[in-house]
């Protein structure tokens, strides 16, 4: 396809802008790289689950057990925990290659299940590997339970550090500079998915799977195979996450973090990936945007705290969501197939 | 001498205490218009979602272009040679016309998840003949104007070539079509009969289900007659009009 001049521009100053998009924020504070680059990770995941619920139509309540999977895969191999200290790039691949193992482990019973039946069943798979980190601790110590894993490496070439500020370069900068290379890639890589002899499988399977199947789509197969891609991302973004954190345990892979990364996808567009981005985006910022003004604004309003910006970020979360559900059930930023057929209507 | 595309000895199928089908065998010769007809509820439908793979079957063997059919899984039936449509259509209603055909051609294809991420030249050539082999195919069913019209927003007409051209895209030898005139005007009933003849023309075998027996009498080479889940008649046209246990079966024993 042919790139307009207009376009290169655009392409242009959206990049200039990314790359200047850390120092600006480190202005405000570094605080709010490093919300950046979670908000990153949020992406990464949601772009992960898109495939699965997204394209394949695969209702999963569970895929932060993926995230799990791969942030104890990296904080096992890169701690002194079992005093192993793997480079990260040996690492991201193998929690990759585990996640998508345990996708597939998941999607495996659950072929036959739909809907309602495969959401159950994945929420309970989520609970069981959170549980499992949480008593892997005896007799044999693998996970520390509850207490988690500190003092895990961070990411390092050579002698270069991601944690240690060089310059004017902080930690953060840096892995904020490598999400985003890597998001690059998990974006390209999921367009060239989408418009694919597989991606066309993923879809047909979702709009209606006994014509997939008679149409000779091996409906067994494709499933699981989203299963496992959809859940080597979250792999990926869990080594990420555990590197950044430089400490995992169990709390952070709690159902509601499941109902989030599927609130991202279902509130930005499910299927379309510049929706998904989009809702990671916007659900990731908000609750510290609200912390950053709900407590000012009260206090200059009343003097003191009246409702916790926790409380409030729930209620407006639950509120936008229904309004969402109510006024554009397709998500913000649906997917290019139903625009089109929205522009068909309007001719 | 005309060969045998596919033959079905004793097929059986029960669902729970109804017969549905009682051992009933069949032989669909290369290159004909195989109709099969009969009351409602007679197991017609029955009968195709055995042979194509979506009912397990309690009973007889398939043999198809010369080899027994493996009727455990819809997609194996497909790779063998089969394809078909729904009675009540079932696409891809969000996808467009065009991806839908374009998913037809997977059985057909072998681009994995790497060449695809890599876009491989053998994948981005694989992925331009499938466009193409689309295009040609939409074309032949007469609907390639509306390539980039998302499925469900098609006529229904052009909605019921639609999935023919999906199932032709599987490369079928024999295709199996169900119903495909219920619901349609004279004009496009016509139009359809051109279609599948025009099939034949073209080589393909077909199984055709239909209630229209005006359609079915016009344009099969033959006939059989199912009848609460037994064959009752199988031979061409004319016989099987006049032959006493179908005019039973379809007007009664009272008539007369």
């Amino acid at each position: 396809m042919g790139w307009s001049v207009k376009h290169k521009l655009g392409l242009v100053a959206v990049a200039v802008a990314l790359i200047a998009l850390p120092f600006v924020l480190a202005m405000a504070g570094t605080a709010w790289v490093r919300i950046t680059n979670f908000a990153v990770l949020f992406i990464l995941l949601s772009l992960g689950l898109n495939i699965v619920v997204g394209f394949a139509g695969l209702l999963d309540l569970g895929y932060v057990a993926f995230f799990a999977v791969g942030a104890y895969v990296y904080a096992l191999l890169a701690s002194p925990h079992f005093g192993l200290h793997l480079p990260f790039w040996v690492i991201l691949p193998i929690g990759a290659l585990v996640a998508g193992l345990a996708g597939a482990v998941l999607g495996a019973p659950t072929l036959r299940l739909r809907g309602d039946y495969l959401a159950i069943v994945t929420l309970g798979f989520g609970e069981i590997v959170r549980i499992f980190m949480n008593n892997l601790s005896a007799p044999l110590n693998i996970t520390n339970g509850p207490k988690g894993i500190n003092l895990i490496d961070p990411f390092r070439i050579g002698d270069f550090s991601f944690a240690t500020t060089a310059g004017a370069l902080s930690g953060p900068i840096k892995y904020y500079y490598f999400l985003l290379i890597v998001l690059l890639a998990v974006i390209v890589i999921n367009r060239r998915l989408q418009d694919s002899r597989i991606g066309r499988a993923w879809v047909a399977i979702r709009e209606d799977e006994v014509a997939a199947k008679a149409a000779g789509i091996d409906t067994r197969n494709i499933k699981l195979l989203a299963f496992a891609m959809g859940a080597s991302f979250g792999g990926i973004a869990g080594g990420m996450f555990a590197a950044i954190q430089g400490f995992v345990s169990p709390e952070s892979f709690i159902l509601n973090e499941s109902i989030m990364i599927l609130a991202m996808v279902v509130l930005g567009g499910m299927g379309n990936i510049w929706g998904v981005i989009a809702g990671a985006l916007l659900l990731s910022f908000m609750p510290e945007l609200l912390r950053y003004t709900v407590e000012p604004a009260q206090k200059a309003l009343f003097g003191r705290m009246l409702v916790d910006p926790e409380v409030l970020r729930m209620l407006i979360f639950g509120f936008a969501l229904v309004l969402t559900m109510r006024f554009r059930p397709a998500g913000l930023w649906p997917e290019t197939r139903h625009r089109r057929e929205l522009d068909a209507d309007r001719k | 001498m005309t060969n045998v595309l596919l033959e079905a000895r004793g097929i059986g199928k029960r669902f729970g205490g109804v017969l549905a089908l009682k051992d009933v065998s069949l032989t669909i010769r290369c290159g004909e218009i195989y109709g099969l007809i009969g009351p409602n509820g007679a197991g017609k439908t029955t009968l195709f979602n055995v042979f194509t793979g979506l009912y397990p079957r309690d009973g007889g063997e398939v043999e198809f272009a010369g080899k027994p059919l493996q009727l455990d899984s819809p997609h194996r039936v497909a790779a063998a040679g089969i394809a078909r449509t729904f009675q009540n259509i079932r696409l891809f209603g969000n996808m467009t016309a065009r991806e839908n055909v374009m998913v037809g051609r997977h059985v057909r294809t072998r681009a994995g998840v790497f060449g695809a991420i890599l876009r491989s030249r053998a994948e981005r050539e694989e992925e331009a003949a499938i466009r193409r082999r689309a295009d040609e195919l939409l074309h032949y069913v007469g609907i390639a104007d509306r390539a980039d019209d998302l499925a469900r927003n098609l006529a229904y007409g052009d909605q019921r070539r639609l999935e023919i051209a999906r199932a032709l895209a599987t490369e079928p030898q024999l295709l199996a079509l169900d119903e495909p005139a219920a619901g349609m005007n004279a004009t496009e009933t016509a139009a359809l009969r051109e279609l599948i003849e025009g099939l034949r023309r073209d080589g393909v075998t077909v199984l055709l289900i239909e209630h229209d027996v005006k359609l079915v009498m016009g344009l099969c080479n033959r006939v059989a007659v199912l009848d609460h889940g037994e064959k009752i008649a199988e031979d061409v046209p004319e016989v099987v009009r006049a032959n006493p246990k179908v005019i039973e079966a379809y007007l009664g024993t009272s008539a007369h």
